[in-house]
């Protein structure tokens, strides 16, 4: 067993030795321009690609038209909201979309706010999960888009998907959702999940970095976004510039095996994140974050009252993991995905997240296991709020100066 | 970010952990920070009746850089007058454990419960608090 152990896959995935080795003779020998429809450098680079949008395309139940590679989610979630703006404004301004999405959604919608239209963040219930009823309450006439992450980054929640496409639906809306953490992990059907939009990237997938693609549909309806960057009309004339054949060739192979071995594969996971979640919340004051019903197999957000995330980490430094606590930023802010679910800043600060993944081992768990007991209770032993805890003192009735 | 060697050490074996009988009219104790900031600091020293520090003991709640901001503060605590301890200055923890500059506010917070330590025990001994803080919040 090699240290450190990566338990960090929500933040990116290592790429598959077969994910290399399918794209290595595009970097050289096959290293034509797709687009060049002349010759046979460009018909072979083209092959690559015409392969890899067929798996992509397979693996989510679309069709290879319907598939747009762009540089990675982020550009896939802007290219998505910016698009549908620009392209349905006669239609209507306002977007849906909430408050735990990744920042490339949030951002990309206060980007649209500028131009002109209006936005409804909604919140989540204390389980990470959108309230359906305040979606319907929500959607109005001029709504256009509702945009809704499939999986949650920190605490792998899945939405309602088809529940919500139903409603954007029902009210003449475009339904759009950032499905990175949940393509290649859990079974995702474009059509039985009435997904309009979608957003995913290669190196969430054991594929490359810097490639990602935006699913469009086709029919029923036929949807169209206005392109956001201009050039050789590349993408069914949505997203210009040379296609990055290495790269699509890496994330086609991605999708390929994800389709293959998903199965196994979340299966396995979902039983060692289980053992995992069940041997540290043995600790006392222990709580996992978010829905655990409906959630991604591979993750656990844990947060282990009385000790700081980042010192915590700091202490399993055998493990790659990341935390909700922000003490290096220079606001102090927690995330604010955990604090949206209503838990106070002092949980947040005190949240570890656990991301398996493929070559994650059995021995690998239980040796985070051991490391993460021992460096909480080490914390622990440390920490003035857990002693002030054991002691019976209500830490809520302290008056604490903010700093 | 990579941590200091220092912080490390601190961190890995920090000094003084514990407790020390906050009743008692020897022992000053200041805690700082708050659990929503992510920082929570208890600092105690326990002085005899020259004003000299005899003892000190920290528990911290934080990133490794408070942790060790702490500990260091209890080394350089004991030994001290209250006096001389009262000038100890967070820029020299920052120095000593090389903190960079998104760390700063934690040798800040272990200044501040120094002289929180400090000024319980003078204002328990019938001694005027001094005024302490610097305008960092």
């Amino acid at each position: 067993m090699d240290l450190p152990i990566y338990l960090d896959n929500n933040a990116t995935t290592p790429m598959d030795p077969r994910v290399l080795d399918a794209m290595l003779p595009y970097f050289n020998a096959k290293f034509g321009n797709a687009a060049s429809r002349n010759h046979a450098f460009g018909w072979a680079a083209e092959e690559g690609v015409d392969y890899a949008r067929e798996q992509v395309a397979k693996l989510i139940g679309a069709n290879e038209k319907e598939i747009i590679f762009t540089s990675g989610a982020t550009e896939s979630d802007n290219l998505a909201i910016k698009g549908v703006f620009e392209m349905y404004k006669d239609k209507g301004n306002h977007i849906v979309t909430c408050v735990t999405e990744h920042k490339a959604v949030i951002d990309a919608c206060k980007h649209v706010e500028k131009l002109g239209g209006e936005v409804t963040y909604l919140g989540v219930k204390s389980d990470g999960l959108i309230d359906l009823a305040e979606l319907e309450a929500a959607m109005t006439e001029k709504t256009i888009l509702v945009a809704i992450m499939y999986g949650n980054n920190e605490i792998g929640v899945i939405q309602p998907v088809r529940e919500i496409s139903a409603i954007a639906h029902k009210h003449g809306a475009l339904f759009m959702t950032d499905a990175v953490q949940a393509v290649g992990k859990i079974p995702v059907d474009v059509n039985a999940d009435g997904i309009d939009l979608m957003a995913f990237t290669g190196h969430k997938m054991y594929g490359p970095k810097g490639v990602g693609a935006l699913y469009v549909r086709r029919k029923n309806p036929r949807v169209k976004v206005t392109a956001q960057m201009d050039g050789g009309g590349h993408e069914r004339g949505m997203r210009s510039g040379t296609l990055n054949v290495p790269g699509i060739v890496g994330l086609g192979k991605a999708a390929e095996l994800c389709r293959l071995e998903m199965d196994d594969e979340a299966k396995r996971l979902s039983k060692l994140r289980d053992k995992l979640q069940i041997e540290l919340t043995v600790l006392e004051e222990s709580y996992v974050n978010g829905n655990t019903d409906h959630r991604l197999p591979h993750v656990a957000n844990i947060s282990f009252k009385y000790v700081e995330g980042e010192g915590l980490m700091m202490a399993m430094k055998d493990l790659a993991v990341s935390s909700g606590s922000a003490c290096t930023s220079a606001s102090l802010e927690p995330s604010y995905v955990l604090k949206s679910l209503g838990l106070s800043d002092d949980l947040a600060h005190s949240s570890i997240r656990f991301g398996l993944g493929r070559f994650t081992t059995d021995e690998e768990v239980d040796f985070a296991i051991k490391q993460t007991l021992k460096a909480v209770n080490h914390l622990r032993d440390l920490s003035p709020l857990w002693e002030m805890f054991k002691e019976g003192i209500d830490l809520d009735k302290i008056e604490w100066a903010e700093h | 970010m990579a941590y200091s060697e220092k912080v490390i050490d601190h961190y890995t074996h920090p000094r003084n952990v514990g407790t020390l009988d906050k009743s008692s009219t020897k022992v000053g104790t200041g805690l700082v920070g708050a659990p929503e900031c992510g920082d929570v600091m208890r600092l105690q020293i326990e002085v005899d009746e020259n004003h000299m520090i005899t003892d000190a003991k920290f528990k911290t709640f934080g990133c490794g850089s408070a942790i060790a901001s702490s500990s260091l503060a209890t080394e350089w605590l004991k030994g001290k007058s209250i006096d001389d301890a009262m000038k100890i200055d967070n820029m020299d923890i920052v120095e000593e454990l090389a903190l960079p500059p998104v760390k700063i506010h934690c040798s800040v917070l272990a200044e501040d419960a120094i002289k929180a330590a400090i000024n319980d025990y003078r204002v328990k001994n019938g001694l005027e608090a001094l005024a302490s803080a610097k305008s960092h919040h």
